[in-house]
């Protein structure tokens, strides 16, 4: 079967933009990416639209044309930009379409994210005790895996010392400063082992990618990037999720794992052959867990694989490379499509100051949310 | 003082938490779920601590009912051998010498000691320390 190519990108700066909306700006990232791909929005013939807390994306008609496209809405957590992707690319496998659109945007108020009980069908007295804290669950999370497997604070500190290092390369992204590791580590703590510098924030951004059929992108005479693999995934027994009351003591498996496997599969490569790779790292440690679940390292060597600075943009597996959640912040519908996009620019060879080594020819994504949710993409060129 | 809501805590002296075992797989969670399919189990009194933070910030209200002045408090994960991991408060420790692997037993605590009705909800304090 012909893959389906991803032919024009666009992004609306992440962070804060006061004064316009985040459906507005999900509408900036369409015309980037349609001038990107020198296509006109009445080109386009169907749209996948990802967004948590800033309305219904298809309602981007009304700024872009009344065309009468197919446009839906997904909502699927952390994984809406994914499930937006995955849902984009079989619409084109089925030979349905040539040509389309997955958005994503968001913007969520300021502070941590707060949620009720009665959301994630718990009771009350949960919520009122104190635990619908997703720090303090994240934090939990990555201390019994410090434990089990022996990562320290200052991997934890090395994470976010990167992102920042890459962040200042990307015009995208909201911190722009590098931040000394020194700093990092003895930076508040938030929750016990996190210090305020290895959480991401909530935060305003979009994102649009217009994919079309090979046949359709050598017509329109692009180069070919193509979406071997867009996998999406909920969790399997024994995983250990945000907001849980009591896990099972017989651990198991993870979304990422499967999503993962699958994408894999898909793309009928392994993890030996990815060339730069984009991991949800909403926290630091995320990053750390990520890196094995992914399976491009065993539980327990990412220490050595940060103290060696393996994944610096100049390593041999570069990871976040536009410095991540943790430096771009988390717009939920958007942030898994900005893992691609970054992608795409890095395949293209336009990253410039963050563009990573060696001519990269395949590239990976991967997003994780609640409740035990997983995408994963693959892009070859 | 009262429960933080029914059907948590046993009425016996000293208390356990109530979770719940699936009549047909026998697997336990906490608390017991509504419905037919869990039936009420009354869980062990110790186990250890398999993780645990510090909440170091108040947490947001709605839905937070805890005290308006904030202290940082641990919170943690105890295995109860044979049974099922439990998110609870820690008691009477420092933060800072909380570690994986220590041996806990069940408590209650009040949730906000100085409210005018104060409620109890779950925890857990060192083996053989004194409430």
């Amino acid at each position: 079967m012909s893959d389906v190519c991803i032919i024009g990108i666009g992004i609306h700066k992440f962070g804060r933009t006061d004064g316009v909306s985040g459906l507005d700006q999900g509408v900036v990232a369409v015309r980037a990416a349609l001038a990107d791909a020198g296509l006109e929005w009445p080109d386009i013939q169907f749209a996948y639209g990802g967004s948590d807390s800033a309305g219904n994306p298809d309602t981007m008609v009304e700024r872009l044309g009344l065309t009468g496209i197919q446009f839906i809405n997904v909502r699927n957590g952390c994984a809406a930009g994914g499930s937006a992707l995955a849902s984009a690319q079989m619409a084109i496998k089925s030979g349905e379409y040539e040509v389309g659109l997955a958005v994503g945007f968001d913007k969520h108020p300021r502070g941590a994210f707060n949620a009720l009980p009665s959301e994630y069908n718990l009771p009350e007295w949960y919520g009122e005790a104190g635990y619908m804290v997703t720090t303090q669950f994240f934090a939990a999370k990555i201390t019994r895996y410090m434990h089990e497997y022996g990562v320290t604070p200052t991997a934890l500190g090395r994470v976010a010392e990167k992102a920042f290092i890459n962040g200042a390369k990307a015009d995208h992204a909201w911190r722009r400063e590098p931040v000394a590791l020194e700093e990092i580590l003895g930076a508040p703590l938030v929750s016990d082992p996190y210090t305020k510098f290895m959480f991401c924030s909530p935060a305003e951004g979009g994102v649009a990618l217009i994919l079309a059929s090979e046949k359709k992108a050598r017509e329109l005479g692009k180069p070919l990037i193509r979406l071997k693999a867009a996998a999406m995934r909920t969790r399997p027994p024994g995983s250990f999720e945000v907001f849980a009351p009591s896990i099972d003591i017989a651990r198991g498996g993870t979304a990422t794992r499967i999503a993962s496997a699958a994408a894999f599969a898909q793309a009928g490569i392994g993890p030996e052959d990815i060339d730069v790779a984009q991991l949800q790292d909403t926290e630091a440690g995320a990053e750390i867990m990520h890196m094995a679940e992914n399976g491009f390292c065993k539980d327990g060597e990412q220490e050595q694989w940060l103290a060696e600075r393996r994944t610096h943009l100049d390593g041999t597996l570069p990871v976040n490379t536009d410095g991540g959640c943790l430096a771009c912040g988390e717009p939920i519908g958007a942030s898994g499509l900005r893992q691609v996009y970054e992608n795409v620019v890095q395949l293209r060879g336009a990253g410039g100051a963050r563009q990573v080594a060696g001519n990269p020819k395949t590239a990976y994504t991967h997003v994780y949310g609640a409740p035990g949710v997983s995408a994963v993409t693959i892009l070859e060129r | 003082m009262r429960p933080i809501a029914d059907g948590l805590f046993t009425d016996e002296t000293p208390p356990r938490l109530i979770g719940g075992k699936d009549r047909e797989s026998g697997r336990i969670v906490f608390p017991c779920p509504p419905g037919e399919r869990f039936a009420p189990h009354p869980l062990g009194r110790t186990g250890k601590v398999w993780s645990f933070t510090i909440q170091r910030f108040r947490p947001k209200s709605p839905p937070y009912h805890g005290p308006e002045a904030f202290v940082p408090y641990s919170i943690a994960y105890v295995e109860l051998p044979g049974e099922v991991i439990v998110e609870a408060r820690l008691a009477h420790i420092a933060n800072e010498d909380v570690r994986v692997g220590m041996a806990v037993e069940f408590i209650q605590i009040p949730l906000d000691p100085d409210a005018a009705d104060p409620v109890l909800i779950p925890a857990f304090k060192p083996l053989g320390v004194a409430a």
